[in-house]
């Protein structure tokens, strides 16, 4: 690549690379600045006055936005599933992987076929099922049913699939059973991907939204997202408050996906090589 | 790494063959038992019961739910129903959506992940920038976009005025601005994911394919059309059909962006069907709309997979 060219290249990259990151940052400065000068015309590019006011009105709001408890709320939710994933998609794929069964392809099938199903097919006899349950309104309800995710076991199964047998032929001829070879042996060599799914499973509970909207209703009940939906009716153009709630709401996320972007990445990628 | 085994038996005393074996046949189905019982409860059940609950007058809220047959789907077809303007109105919304974000999102990325698949420094860290708003949830971007698509206090409308452009377009509450808003936001938001995913399928084609066009004197335009293209198929089937599925299931960017607006001309089926269901809690209508979207989503994939199949 020639000079001339080498900038004209990077320059193209670094523009597009504003258009992705602006909005973003754009909001995080948005959360630094007074109510006012938030409405000002046209708008400040840095604050004239940065101030942390809106975080305060957030913090110490009302009773209908408890945003720490919000918070507090998302975390568990998404580490509790992230862990439930982890649990049962790993027995699973390993099974699928490594083991003969009666039924073993049609299960497999069955299991990929609904990633492909829409969700909203479900939402309605899932709201019912999780009432039976005594599920709704609480946590539980965001933990267990979104935990049966298809992803999981495909992700897994095709690492485990790619796993020298070598390993696990030694540990049978020292005696090891089934269950001694998947936590001793299997689940030691699967570390980055276990890794990967548990912050792609994490991401995707973290950031759910049709379904806590619906199926939570007390504000102390609420997850971000549903939460930042009442924010924006609560505060309506106090764009600082929103935009600090949105802020709350990303701060996890993008520190995860700095850490881990390039797992995060490999792992989306390879959803969509047995398409 | 044998090292991590417990205490183990002296080699001689299992036969290679018998111990896989040996255990009992249960094992397999106990290991799947945990994700099977939540697959059941959670995904399989819910499409029967969904189906149940369609051919009902299901009202949560009362007592009595009278078996009505197909009621509530010749209901949807029937222009006299209560439901059917809504209903029909809320598709239009929805295919008005797809039809114009499922092309922006199979082209744009692409052109992405071809920029992204050359080699030069920066490559994945350029990679991860363009990736980062997916890792954002619709409702963070949804709130983000809200603000500044506000036609008074948004970044958008104040940057038009700087350079001259008209400043005072409704993004949210005017047509077509606010299509224009819902398919930039989401093609803002997903690219990155369905680039990463064309990265993917770009580099598993094959080098000597091009090495090989290269020897036969083809041109950029013939190298793509004839290599990268077909290498991409199943690739590009997959984002094709993944997309579709995603763009028919809009609704966070309209609950939060536009609200529906104006009027209920960006609100979309699902957000229809989750406010009948779940809101108005007429579940067995909400039901039935749920299944003729699904079986209409079932025949665009079948009819996109028979057209990509075609082309052999």
């Amino acid at each position: 690549m020639g000079r001339i060219r080498g900038i004209a290249w990077y320059t193209m990259l670094g523009g597009l690379s504003l258009i992705f990151v602006a909005p973003v940052v754009w909001m995080i400065i948005t959360s630094f600045k007074g109510a006012d000068e938030a409405t000002r015309v046209p708008p400040t590019l840095l604050p004239d006055d940065p101030t942390t006011s809106a975080y305060d009105t957030l913090f110490t709001g009302s009773s209908q936005t408890p945003v720490l408890r919000w918070f507090l709320n998302s975390l568990l939710a998404a580490s509790g599933q992230a862990l439930l994933v982890l649990v049962v998609a790993s027995m699973a794929a390993y099974a699928l992987a490594r083991m003969d069964f009666r039924g073993k392809k049609i299960n497999f099938t069955m299991i990929i076929a609904t990633m492909f199903v829409p969700i909203f097919t479900l939402i309605i006899p899932n709201f019912l099922i999780i009432d039976r349950l005594g599920w709704l309104d609480s946590l539980w309800g965001l933990i267990i049913p979104g935990a049966a995710s298809a992803f999981g076991v495909f992700f897994l199964r095709q690492f485990f699939l790619g796993l020298p047998r070598e390993l696990e032929e030694a540990a049978v001829l020292e005696g090891a059973n089934s269950w001694q070879i998947f936590t001793k042996v299997i689940l030691p060599l699967s570390k980055p991907a276990l890794a990967t799914l548990a912050v792609i499973a994490f991401l995707t509970n973290w950031n759910d939204f049709i379904w806590p909207v619906y199926v939570l209703f007390s504000p102390e009940n609420f997850t971000l997202p549903p939460g930042l939906g009442t924010l924006q009716g609560a505060y309506n153009i106090n764009y600082p408050v929103i935009m600090a709630g949105a802020t709350l709401a990303s701060v996890p996320v993008l520190i995860l996906f700095v850490i881990s972007q390039r797992y995060i990445i490999e792992g989306v990628s390879r959803s969509g090589l047995k398409g | 790494m044998v090292d991590v085994l417990p205490e183990a038996a002296t080699p001689t005393s299992a036969p290679v063959a018998a111990a896989p074996r040996r255990g009992p046949r249960l094992t397999p189905y106990l290991f799947m038992l945990p994700y099977a019982l939540l697959f059941v409860t959670f995904t399989l059940a819910p499409a029967a019961y969904g189906l149940w609950i369609s051919l009902h007058d299901w009202d949560y809220l009362l007592p009595g739910k009278p078996f009505v047959g197909l009621d509530n789907y010749q209901a949807l077809f029937s222009s006299t129903s209560p439901v059917f303007d809504f209903f029909w109105q809320s598709m239009q919304a929805t295919g008005i959506f797809t039809v114009f974000s499922v092309p922006l999102l199979v082209a744009v990325p692409l052109g992405i992940a071809l920029l992204l698949n050359r080699s030069f420094r920066g490559r994945t860290f350029f990679r991860a920038v363009y990736f980062a708003p997916y890792v954002l949830g619709v409702a963070v971007i949804g709130v983000l976009w809200r603000f500044l698509l506000d036609p008074n206090l948004g970044a958008v409308n104040a940057m038009l005025g700087a350079l001259g452009l008209p400043d005072a377009t409704a993004w949210t509450t005017g047509l077509p601005w606010a299509w224009v808003s819902l398919v930039g936001v989401t093609v803002w938001w997903t690219l990155g994911f369905n680039a990463v995913i064309y990265i993917a399928g770009l580099q598993d084609i094959s080098r000597e394919l091009y090495d090989a066009a290269k020897v036969d004197g083809a041109g950029r335009w013939a190298e793509f059309r004839h290599v990268t293209l077909p290498g991409l198929r199943p690739v590009l089937l997959f984002v094709v059909i993944n997309t579709i599925l995603a763009s028919s299931n809009m609704f966070g960017q309209a609950y939060l962006i536009t609200q529906g607006a104006p009027g209920v001309e960006t609100r979309t089926a699902i957000m229809y069907i989750a406010e009948e269901g779940l809101r108005s809690y007429r579940m067995g209508s909400a039901a039935a709309m749920s299944y003729l979207l699904t079986l209409a989503l079932l025949l665009i994939s079948m009819i996109t997979f028979r057209l990509f199949r075609t082309k052999d």
